[in-house]
């Protein structure tokens, strides 16, 4: 229990710009994604014995179901019948994909998958894709009573404030970092540097959380290829093993959990992740976590044991998770500036770890990274997955 | 139109009608039928059990910007609430000023209309919140 | 009873219009008016009212054999307040439930018709208490001199045989086609006949009433403690009152009118609920309602010892609740009210 019957690694990585992508459709920004990861690892597309989607609501988005087999046909593998799987765990869409692909490669099943995440979400207005979203949360006993999900992450920001004094500068501090970085991506939906300032005076959402607290609605894809790890060294000059695979669920409504300043699901996933990398929270040296809001990436840095219970706030506000700090978080610039197609992000998480690992992160590179960890939440926390990625 | 999946919750809504499992005595809202920690052992021993809409502000949010339903009610209390009789529940917090809001203080249910499929279809009622004492 | 906290000013009001919204309230005796909120209606309204009404005695709601809500202004044109009502207090299923309209006297319709079902023990038909409610959320036209009187309230009595804290000793009604105040189907403002409204309606339905009763039952104004009145304004009461010989005194109590505004089908009953707040054993109460249309219920109420041991103070008093204001403005009003266009309508 717990182990992989076999190593499995990455090859190949490739994203579309995240943003609003007006001229793209979902097909599109699918197949730009997938047809980058192939070129990435140098592999003939006959190889793929399978495919992988992560997107969480293509139903509600456009009107559209079953895109397994909507993307399959995209990447040209319906001729060979090649099986495409589609699955869903809200914004976790993306990770659960991957690792459902890990689980078909080390039980001897398949040796090449490609695994891609994609949503778009700019065809609705606003307002529409508010309530779209909520979706991903407990849309009868929160979202009926007026509960948008945002003002479910100020419920947790303000009790978070009430019970370890956290400040309201020190949430803000997680988006300014997260710009910051999001500047040096040319991925990012958001390649702009802001000041605290403009966190903490923008317009409000739901209180204590404004504008710059909240990840944008966006377009985009991503994908990567998985492999088994004899197949990957055939073709691949430097894979990326994932060591360690967790996940873990709870509660759809917040109303049914003892605390709401931590997520168990993160707690149990990320213990998982640990145990089967035989490795723990201080060997990570680059990490990728959920900041759908400014206090999920703090919340998400004390549940995956970077920092004690209450001290994520004043760890990021001193800079210990900036990119020159003692655990990078978010170097891609997080879901606020790389932006948060749901399905999508899981996967763009797993790449920008590969980046770092394969030392090709141009400005944003985090010196001698060779552990990182990737953390994919669902909602707000009903599923979350903890991928751990070492350089071979 | 979701006249059916909406009428079904309507004790629920209108009563804060829940769960007592017979086993552990925990109480649960909405109504459940299992109990999460007696399990197995409790199918069957689930009682109804009627919150009586009394409880403890836990958290709270002033929400701006919300879903298209909510538009003309911006800006308004949103309050994650202990019942007093165990569990938790999220309501509007109304007929209150929010400088005059705090964790711990004491509320009780109101009547309300909570949503309505449009000018044509049917309205939903249910439980909000306000301050008590 | 219950009734939405959100008050507005007749001065708020007139200076939208262009009139002396003061000495419109001055006109009329109105010093301001409720307002419901958003998420307030009729339904909502009677629901409050009537678990106030229960939290007072200690009886099962299943006990409740029989609802009647009278209203003009019922959320669903088809689809019954009372059921929902019913649902809400735990009285369901084994009951009867309607909703009735006679204008502003559709709440005493309602209570002649529990009075009815409840006065004579019958297993046949076995109601043992029946819960009557008046209610509305009523709507005057903006600009139209209504805006300034027509407001929400709602008050609801529990009737039965036992433990009763006033005995509904005798009542009659006067009922004639006169069309003083109406609205036609579809139509989101009602209309009225301007001074037509006075004598013809209001005052000869009151007083033909009230006199009839008083002759039936032998009594004559001086032999009552308190008089109430259906209350459109703060000013036809008084006149009303004067008219048949009750004095100033006498009708204080029950005027609810100068402070919450003409909550309708609710405005007679309120003002009882008052009395019945301060009430002592032995009291002699006339209540008289008014619905356009038109017509008049009397009832003759005496105080029973019963009011000693009634536990009032379980839920808020009436001068609580109607002194918790909080004013709003004109734009405020309208956006509540459901007056202003939104987009896809």
């Amino acid at each position: 229990m717990g182990k992989l019957l076999r190593d499995v690694a990455i090859m190949g990585i490739g994203q579309t710009r995240f943003g609003e992508m007006w001229d793209l459709s979902f097909r599109i920004l699918g197949i730009q994604a997938g047809m980058k990861a192939i070129k990435d690892a140098n592999i003939e597309s006959k190889l793929i014995d399978s495919l992988y989607i992560g997107n969480m609501s293509s139903g509600l988005f456009m009107d559209q179901e079953h895109i397994s087999s909507m993307i399959i046909e995209e990447v040209g593998l319906t001729e060979a019948h090649v099986p495409a799987t589609r699955v869903e765990a809200a914004d976790a869409s993306g990770a659960l994909a991957l690792r459902q692909a890990i689980f078909e490669i080390a039980s001897g099943q398949s040796n090449v998958i490609v695994v891609g995440g994609a949503e778009k979400m700019t065809d609705v207005t606003s307002d529409v894709a508010s309530d779209f979203i909520m979706a991903g949360a407990d849309k009868a006993w929160e979202g009926l009573f007026g509960a948008s999900l945002p003002s479910l992450f100020a419920l947790m920001a303000r009790k978070h404030m009430h019970d370890f004094g956290t400040t309201r500068e020190q949430i803000a501090s997680v988006a300014v970092k997260n710009h910051a970085n999001g500047a040096r991506n040319p991925f990012a939906q958001f390649q702009k540097e802001i000041d605290l300032d403009t966190v903490l005076n923008a317009p409000k959402i739901a209180e204590p959380l404004g504008v710059f607290d909240c990840f944008p609605v966006s377009d985009g894809a991503a994908a990567l290829i998985l492999a088994d790890i004899d197949t990957a060294k055939e073709y691949c000059s430097e894979p990326i093993r994932i060591t360690g695979s967790g996940q873990g669920s709870d509660t759809l409504s917040i109303t049914n959990r003892s605390e709401i300043t931590m997520f168990g699901s993160t707690i149990k996933a990320s213990k998982q992740a640990y145990d089967m990398a035989g490795v723990s929270p201080s060997d990570i040296d680059v990490a990728e976590v959920h900041d759908s809001y400014t206090i999920a990436e703090i919340i998400a840095i004390e549940d995956l044991g970077f920092f004690p219970k209450g001290e994520g706030g004043r760890a990021v506000f001193e800079g210990e998770t900036s990119l020159e700090g003692s655990i990078p978080v978010n170097t891609s610039g997080g879901l606020k500036a790389r932006g948060h197609p749901f399905g999508a992000t899981g996967i763009a998480q797993i790449n920008e770890i590969v980046l770092q690992l394969r030392n090709k992160a141009s400005g944003r590179q985090v010196k001698d990274a060779r552990i990182g960890l990737a953390q994919n939440m669902g909602g707000t926390g009903g599923t979350s997955i903890v991928h751990i990625l070492e350089v071979d | 139109m979701a006249v059916a999946r909406f009428w079904r919750n309507q004790d629920q809504r209108y009563n804060l009608m829940g769960s007592e499992c017979e086993i552990c005595g925990r109480k649960f809202f909405p109504d459940k039928t299992m109990c999460p920690v007696c399990h197995r052992k409790s199918i069957g021993k689930m009682k109804s059990f009627r919150f009586s809409g009394n409880g403890t502000i836990e958290s709270y949010t002033m929400v701006h910007v919300g879903m298209p339903q909510f538009k003309s009610q911006v800006p308004y209390i949103l309050a994650y609430i202990a019942l007093d009789e165990g569990d938790h529940v999220l309501g509007q917090l109304v007929d209150c000023d929010i400088s005059k809001v705090s964790i711990g203080m004491k509320v009780e249910m109101v009547f309300r209309k909570i949503s309505q499929e449009g000018k044509s279809g049917t309205i939903q009622y249910g439980y909000k919140f306000r301050l008590s004492g | 009873m219950y009734v939405p906290r959100y008050r507005i000013s007749p001065s708020d009001i007139g200076k939208v219009w262009g009139k002396d919204g003061e000495a419109m309230g001055r006109s009329l005796n109105i010093k301001a008016k409720s307002v419901p909120g958003p998420d307030e209606d009729t339904i909502t309204i009677s629901v409050m009212a009537a678990r106030r009404a229960l939290s007072r005695v200690n009886l099962s709601p299943s006990s409740i054999g029989a609802i009647f809500v009278g209203s003009e202004s019922h959320p669903y044109a088809v689809k019954p307040t009372a059921t929902i009502v019913a649902e809400a207090i735990g009285a369901a299923p084994h009951l009867t439930a309607a909703d009735l309209e006679f204008a502003c006297k559709a709440g005493t319709a309602g209570l002649q018709s529990a009075l009815g079902l409840t006065e004579a023990p019958d297993e046949n038909i076995p109601v043992k208490c029946a819960l009557a409610i008046g209610a509305d959320t009523a709507q005057g036209a903006p600009g139209n001199a209504l805006e300034y009187s027509a407001s929400a309230g709602g008050a609801a009595f529990l009737v039965g045989r036992e433990n009763v804290i006033g005995e509904i000793d005798h009542t009659l009604s006067y009922t004639t086609d006169t069309p003083d105040f109406w609205r036609r189907e579809g139509m989101k403002y009602p209309s009225h006949a301007e001074r037509f409204t006075g004598k013809p309606a209001y005052f000869k339905h009151v007083m033909e009433c009230a006199k009839r009763l008083m002759e039936n039952t032998q009594t004559s104004p001086s032999d009552y403690d308190h008089v109430i009145f259906h209350q459109p304004n703060g000013k036809f009461p008084l006149a009303v009152a004067k008219r048949l010989g009750f004095n100033k005194e006498q009708v204080q109590t029950g005027l609810m009118t100068p402070i919450i505004g003409n909550t309708y089908s609710a405005s007679m009953m309120i003002g009882l609920a008052a009395v019945f707040d301060i009430a002592r054993p032995g009291d002699n109460i006339l209540a008289v309602s008014y619905g356009s249309g038109a017509g008049s219920d009397a009832f003759k109420i005496t105080v029973t010892d019963v009011i000693e041991s009634y536990e009032k103070g379980r839920a808020p008093l009436v001068r609580d609740i109607v002194n918790e204001g909080s004013f709003i403005d004109y734009s405020t009003y309208l956006k509540f009210r459901e007056k202003i266009k939104m987009e896809g309508e």
